[in-house]
């Protein structure tokens, strides 16, 4: 029924050497939509025609609601309306169809005019200038594939977004904390530790970003400003320090400590450095994460025996527990709006590690992953629709990624060493 | 005071040594085998600052007074932290080497195998040391010569994917930091 891409679509330009990311697209929707995106003309001594349009095109392919034509496989490259002949593209079954012109800017930037067409219905639906320097050919490219996207899905586009994610060597001697476009491209190293690195929270802002590092004496929280690079100890409480997660509106950010004798959740005003206990429960309660309405916290706790899915309400403090099937849930995300939960799954003891999403409404559970082995750390698209995972795929730590309805699949697989611990970035400024 | 020590530190052994002579079978030698790998495994990524040549040497006495000191590592079933009859024995003779030696002090790393979410296994591993702690506690030992730090899955004694691998990281290790 589905069908499968098997799309090799290597992101590493020239602009990019750098990148350790791939992607490879294991599986795309049935009804994926035909759109062609033609090579842009480019009017200058530059390349970046070429780099545009190729990012544009693994965009749209990657987020397996399109199915993109090829241009050799085109019967002509036209670049302007005189010379767009819609029969050719409906001959080739197109129902889209994007075209554009590069042109270079006496300030040495670039600007791109480009125009989104309806083959059927013979009109424009979308046109759009935009502007940049040479090292914003990226930013540009993917701006431009999120709007295709929101005009033709009516969901907004995550292709502008970054990913954090944290890299290791195969002896575990070094742990890179790492930041790159969606598509993997444009790689930073944003901390190195001989320390292992994990739970990367962003802030809504995407401009700090809290982790956990586990030194000799025991797990730290930091928060680190991704620009200025400056890392800030949050804390180093006696026990744990674990499981940032940022309230909705930057100012809070919810920890683990057992400080106290056991695992609970507090939260810390970033401004004050005021804290305050969330949770009481002699069993273990860790991976906090808030509601969009930043009066509901979820967390996991062993308090029935296994781990299992919890909201408290911190106005009046009431605990309810939200997972009931399976034997372990934990890591739970929230995806649209806090419809859906996302977490790793266990159906029963000894069974595989699986991503599901649980309808919070239906109360459906639905298993996402296949494929990949020991699932776990999932992350949510700020749009909502497609969620990140590490896994063991050949021995090796991975990143995946699967849609919240599981029709789409892709594998991000490093060229080296091992990957894990993803945390999707929110929609730029 | 020290003489006092070894001579209740010894008779312990004794009794140790008898209960594990009743119990023991082909099976606690392996496990013996695979805890001192697992201890090398932890000490080569331990901070630098050996221990000065006396103390090892009252290391060794105290390892020939009672065999079952060399024994650091306790280990746990899936997703457990309750600790398994089979190394009470050990734990009891840490207990009385701690409890005879009031200087002495202890690091009790816990740790978990791979399966599962990084952060609850950290919560896991500290449950996994503190199990370890208060059973020690419940022995007689002074709290103030205990510490327990949990590692969650970051620190594998064994790299691997399978059963045998597994079993081998759900651990806690007793590292003595003073004898």
């Amino acid at each position: 029924m589905m069908q499968r891409l098997f799309f090799i679509a290597s992101l590493l330009f020239s602009v990019c050497a750098k990148a350790e990311l791939t992607i490879e697209i294991t599986q795309g929707i049935a009804s994926s939509i035909p759109i062609s995106v033609v090579p842009f003309q480019t009017v200058s001594s530059q390349s970046s025609g070429d780099v545009l349009d190729d990012v544009i095109r693994n965009d749209l392919e990657r987020s397996g609601h399109f199915s993109v034509l090829s241009p050799e496989d085109m019967l002509s490259h036209p670049h302007t309306e005189d010379d767009l002949y819609f029969r050719d593209w409906r001959l080739l079954k197109q129902e889209y169809v994007v075209m554009g012109v590069v042109t270079e800017l006496a300030t040495g930037q670039f600007q791109v005019r480009y125009q989104l067409f309806d083959v059927f219905n013979e009109r424009e639906l979308l046109t759009q200038t935009l502007t940049g320097t040479q090292q914003q050919i990226r930013d540009v490219a993917h701006r431009i594939s999120d709007a295709i996207y929101e005009q033709l899905t009516g969901i907004r586009g995550a292709f502008s977004t970054k990913i954090a994610y944290v890299t290791t060597n195969p002896q575990r001697t070094r742990f890179n904390l790492s930041i790159a476009d969606s598509d993997g491209a444009r790689e930073k190293i944003i901390l190195t530790s001989k320390y292992s690195i994990f739970s990367p929270s962003w802030a809504p802002d995407g401009k700090r970003i809290a982790y956990v590092m586990l030194e000799d004496a025991g797990s730290r929280v930091y928060l680190q400003d991704i620009t200025t690079g400056k890392k800030e100890l949050i804390s180093a409480n006696r026990g744990l320090n674990s499981a940032p997660a940022f309230s909705p509106d930057g100012n809070k950010l919810a920890v683990t400590l057992s400080k106290d004798g056991n695992p609970e959740i507090y939260v810390v005003d970033l401004n004050t450095r005021k804290w305050q206990r969330i949770t009481n429960h002699y069993g273990i309660d860790t991976e906090p994460n808030w509601m969009p309405d930043g009066k509901h916290i979820i967390f996991t706790s062993g308090r029935s025996g296994n781990p299992q899915i919890y909201r408290k309400n911190l106005e009046t403090g009431y605990i309810e527990r939200l997972t009931f099937e399976g034997h372990y849930n934990a890591r739970a995300r929230l995806a649209q709006d806090g419809r859906f939960l996302v977490l790793v799954h266990q159906a029963k003891a000894g069974g595989d590690f699986h991503i599901a999403s649980l309808d919070l409404t239906r109360g459906l559970l639905q298993i996402l992953s296949s494929g990949t082995y020991l699932d776990e750390s999932p992350s949510v698209s700020p749009n909502g629709v497609m969620v990140m995972y590490a896994a063991k795929h050949n021995k090796r730590s991975i990143l995946a990624a699967v849609s919240v309805d599981g029709d789409v699949k892709f594998l991000v697989p490093s060229k080296s060493g091992d990957v894990r611990e993803p945390a999707w970035g929110p929609y730029p400024n | 005071m020290q003489n006092m020590g070894w001579n209740k530190l010894f008779a312990v052994s004794l009794l140790s040594l008898a209960i594990t002579g009743c119990a023991s079978s082909g099976g606690t030698t392996d496990e013996a085998a695979t805890t001192d790998s697992a201890m090398e495994e932890s000490q080569t990524q331990a901070v630098p600052g050996s221990p000065g040549v006396d103390v090892v040497t009252e290391e060794q006495a105290a390892m020939a007074a009672n065999p079952l000191l060399e024994q650091t590592v306790v280990y746990f079933g899936f997703d457990r932290s309750e600790i398994r009859p089979e190394f009470k024995d050990i734990l009891n003779a840490h207990a009385a080497y701690l409890v005879a030696n009031p200087q002495a002090s202890v690091t009790l790393e816990g740790h978990c195998d791979e399966r599962g979410t990084v952060e609850y296994n950290l919560a896991l591993g500290e449950r996994r040391a503190d199990t370890v702690k208060r059973y020690l506690v419940v022995q007689g030992v002074n709290p103030s010569q205990l510490e327990s730090v949990s590692f969650g899955e970051e620190r594998p004694a064994m790299v691997g994917s399978d059963d045998s691998a597994w079993s081998k990281n759900r651990r806690t290790e007793i590292n003595y930091q003073a004898r």
